[in-house]
């Protein structure tokens, strides 16, 4: 395979005092999904968040499109191609639908068109005028998804989408992962929901006491299964 | 002669007048605090000294350039915002990270030194700012006479009040500025430079304290202590209108200028305490005050 479009190495990071993450290292290659699995507080959020840059205290390299993200500020990192939806979802309340879809800046050609984002969320066009957080809890996951979608980042990092959401969302929220990955959007999946994982990642990594224990691919699944019911109590 | 509950018309009408203007510049810089206050979540205790700044420039201008009023309506705001900008940059974007208690005694010790300095040069006297000769003179209404420069205050700043509210609540840097309140984080996440909006936000505020400032220097003194005069009664309006409510801040200021006016024709003694007992009841009814949201 050729040069993976993410690339992090020896990643360590800390909230306070905290020692989070102990030398992560994974890969994500273009146009792949990858998702990470783990108990409650392994590090799957903090990884997500220390690629960005949400997490200050941080050391080890990031490395997408070739070039080391960790010394760039905050608001430089999206304009590399990185795009980024928070577990919280992160609606703004003060916006309506309209403003929370267009919030995040154009960064690179080939995003969405809002015309494109309606037809793909017919919900979030008929209440385009309401304050984004009056929406439900699916909708303001797709709003959180449709939002950087309209922006051309070449990579989603995903935090918990399915969480506290019906199965009927859960499912639509599935096929809009596929839909994305056709497009050939590069996906890094937090997820709890094995099934919900194990329909739409292509590799796996797994993570304990803030490192990636493994990385296989889903073919190895079954493979791996007395593994993750001894790691993740599944 | 006409009278209302006793009193002739033409004074409630006059007290109401100066309770407008009064209320009109409690709008301008309140606005420009709840603004600092919404982004920055800093207390600003400078802004009474940017708007004596605002004065004093425009005063200093007319003095010893020769350069009027007109001009004065542009140079001020801009000076006083890019003073505003330029302490951001140096001083107060290094206090984010720490307690808020660190940016109010930050902003307060300001205050305190550009009093300081214009105390040291020019005394507390007040130094008189001629009325530009466009807006002197006065209409008679009929029912009363209206000096012209006091009406231009009113209009102007309603027109500064709207103008500033429709900037935050309806184009794309208003939008940011909204999102950047709720989390900064997420919003400079997306690719925001939100440090920069955090200094063009306490720019804005500057200004308009600024122009709030050469808008009063022919209504009241030109005096190094017109701001912290004033800026008691701005905070109150503040704390009633809600904390880092833009809306609340703009119709709080108008409102409490009008109660000051009318209380000065009922009951004189209490003018000056109105607005504080107005605050205490709000305090006690509606904590987050009467725009804000509860937090």
């Amino acid at each position: 395979m050729s040069e993976p479009l993410l690339a992090v190495r020896d990643l360590h990071a800390w909230y306070g005092e905290g020692h989070a993450l102990h030398g992560v290292n994974l890969d994500v290659y273009r146009g792949e999904t990858v998702t990470l699995l783990g108990r409650n507080g392994v590090g799957k959020t903090t990884t997500l968040r220390a690629i960005m840059g949400l997490v200050r205290k941080r050391e080890g390299s990031v490395f997408f499109n070739g070039s080391d993200l960790i010394g760039l500020p905050l608001h430089r990192v999206a304009h590399q191609g990185l795009g980024f939806v928070p577990e919280e979802r992160g609606i703004f309340a003060t916006l309506s639908v309209d403003e929370n879809l267009v919030l995040p800046p154009v960064v690179a050609e080939g995003g969405m068109s809002v015309e494109e984002i309606f037809d793909l969320f017919p919900n979030l066009k008929e209440r385009r005028n309401s304050p984004g957080t009056r929406l439900s809890g699916g909708e303001q996951q797709m709003l959180a998804i449709a939002r950087i979608l309209r922006t051309g980042v070449q990579m989603l990092l995903l935090d918990e989408p399915t969480e506290g959401l019906a199965p009927v969302i859960v499912q639509r929220i599935g096929e809009l992962l596929a839909t994305l990955k056709k497009r050939g959007m590069t996906i890094l999946l937090v997820e709890q929901n094995f099934r919900f994982a194990a329909r739409i990642a292509d590799r796996f990594y797994l993570m304990e006491h803030g490192k990636v224990l493994e990385g296989f691919p889903v073919a190895e699944l079954a493979a791996h299964t007395e593994t993750l019911h001894e790691v993740l109590g599944v | 002669m006409t009278m209302i509950f006793g009193i002739p018309i033409q004074a409630l009408l006059g007290q109401l007048l100066v309770g407008l203007i009064n209320g009109s510049f409690y709008a301008m810089l309140s606005l420009g605090l709840a603004v600092i206050f919404g982004l920055l979540r800093i207390i600003n205790f400078a802004h009474g000294a940017l708007y004596m700044l605002g004065a004093f420039i425009g005063y200093l201008l007319l003095v010893h350039l020769g350069i009027g009023y007109l001009p004065a309506l542009i140079l001020v705001p801009l000076a006083v915002g890019v003073f505003g900008m330029a302490v951001e940059r140096a001083a107060l974007s290094r206090l984010y990270r720490l307690d808020p208690l660190y940016g109010l005694l930050f902003t307060f010790g300001m205050a305190l030194v550009i009093e300081g300095v214009f105390r040291f040069y020019y005394g507390v006297s007040g130094n008189p700012y001629a009325v530009p000769s466009l807006l002197a003179g006065g209409t008679n209404l009929g029912f009363m006479f209206l000096p012209n420069y006091r009406g231009w205050v009113v209009v102007a700043s309603l027109v500064v009040c709207i103008g500033t509210w429709l900037l935050i609540e309806k184009t794309r840097l208003g939008s940011y500025l909204r999102a950047a309140t709720e989390n900064p984080e997420l919003v400079q996440a997306f690719g925001v430079n939100v440090p920069l909006l955090l200094t063009l936000t306490y720019g804005l505020g500057a200004a308009l304290a600024g122009l709030a400032g050469i808008l009063a220097a022919p209504v009241y003194q030109v005096s190094p202590l017109m701001g912290s005069d004033l800026i008691i009664v701005v905070f109150a309006v503040v704390v009633i209108g809600g904390m880092g409510s833009i809306l609340g801040a703009i119709v709080t200021g108008y409102m409490l200028g009008l109660a000051e006016g009318l209380t000065k024709v009922f009951y004189p003694e209490a003018s000056n305490l109105v607005v504080f007992v107005i605050m205490a009841i709000v305090l006690l009814l509606r904590p987050a005050g009467l725009f804000g949201r509860d937090a």
